[in-house]
């Protein structure tokens, strides 16, 4: 049985070699052909919607709605928001990206216990997330603009540091960093392919479209969640929402897709 | 009252295409949550596609499709500006409809 499947194996890996090439080119057409069908009726649109209507809604202990929440551009401005995030608040006195700083007017705002305001951060079948849903509203406000992370605060050069650092850092116990997979070119997981931080070309594509409908989810994830599921595959220890470790890496890849057009929401496996 | 629909009615040709994202559970009634218990059937059983108040589309859907489905139909003899009218009704008795004019 098992010199048999050896074989078979062999034979296969003939096989894919004689037609290697032919196959891997109408695979991918065939996957970028559902790609483009896909997108044309992004259920992404969907939770934009309901985060419109939950930003304008009062809703906490504060009775507040989140439309003074400052992101940056003065309390109230979200168009063109998203697209300078991550960066430096003063009255958190820290870097914050659009998830952390949209928890941290959940809470000054609406009057929210920080435990309660991210209780719901990633969404599942059994229950929607209004962060997931209220990021995605915000990060749309900034479509077909170009992010553009200026790294003008100290403390934002500072996170750009660290996030540089930690991509090449090898982390846990499984010696991993972010590098190790994202890093070089053609790189993949099964027939997913790892994009490559180091390539403008693929992490523009890549940052453009986050917050991402994620078909395998069947939901809407933020780069948080991305980060958080990277920290996992990993073996990190539990990567919390809107960490310092979180923010960091996100301004180091934002700030590396500096120039990418915004097109939000993006469509993922 | 249900989330809100995406239909977006475009006219190519003499053709119009209308294209309609839904969102719904559609529960299979298959699916256990987080406490183990069964999700109850929940899905659209009906979808009505009008246009200028005639009906051109009705049909009946299971629980087979998949969460926030989407469809695509074509109607051909319109013009732009028609009115365009989907609805669905679920086996809980809950509806949702919305309008929009052919471009």
């Amino acid at each position: 049985m098992r010199t048999l499947s050896r074989r078979a194996v062999v034979a296969a890996a003939a096989f894919a070699a004689a037609t290697g090439f032919a196959l891997a080119q109408t695979t991918e057409d065939e996957v970028l052909k559902y790609r483009r069908m896909i997108a044309e009726d992004n259920p992404g649109e969907l939770w934009e919607i309901r985060g419109e209507a939950l930003f304008k809604q009062r809703r906490g202990p504060k009775n507040a709605s989140l439309e003074q929440c400052d992101f940056g551009m003065g309390p109230g401005v979200v168009k063109g928001a998203y697209a300078r995030l991550p960066r430096y608040f003063a009255d958190a006195d820290r870097v914050m990206d659009m998830e952390t700083r949209l928890v941290h007017c959940m809470v000054a705002l609406q009057g929210f216990a920080p435990k309660d305001a991210v209780k719901t951060k990633f969404g599942d079948l059994n229950r929607e997330s209004d962060i997931e849903a209220l990021a995605t509203y915000i990060a749309a406000q900034s479509n077909h603009m170009p992010i553009d992370v200026r790294l003008e605060h100290a403390k934002e050069r500072e996170a750009y540091k660290i996030g540089e650092t930690l991509f090449y850092r090898r982390m846990s116990k499984m010696d991993f960093a972010c590098a190790t997979c994202h890093a070089d070119q053609g790189k993949r997981i099964r027939l997913q392919d790892l994009y490559n931080a180091t390539n403008k070309k693929e992490i523009d594509n890549v940052m453009r479209g986050w917050p991402a409908y994620r078909v395998s989810n069947s939901t809407v994830r933020t780069m948080q969640h991305r980060l958080f599921d990277c920290g996992w595959q990993m073996r990190l220890p539990n990567v919390e929402f809107g960490s310092e470790w979180t923010v960091a890496l996100h301004t180091y890849l934002s700030h590396g897709a500096n120039g990418a057009e915004i097109n939000v929401p993006g469509m993922r496996r | 009252m249900a989330d809100p629909m995406k239909v977006r009615a475009t006219l190519k040709g003499d053709t119009g295409e209308i294209r309609v994202l839904m969102n719904h559970p559609m529960e299979t009634g298959q699916r256990k949550d987080g406490g183990g218990n069964i999700v109850p059937l929940h899905f659209i059983q009906n979808v009505e596609v009008k246009v200028n108040g005639r009906t051109v589309v009705e049909g009946q859907i299971s629980q087979a499709v998949s969460r926030n489905p989407v469809f695509s139909f074509r109607v051909k003899g319109v013009k732009p500006g028609d009115k365009i009218e989907v609805s669905w009704l679920d086996n809980k008795g809950d509806t949702n409809r919305t309008e929009t004019a052919l471009v």
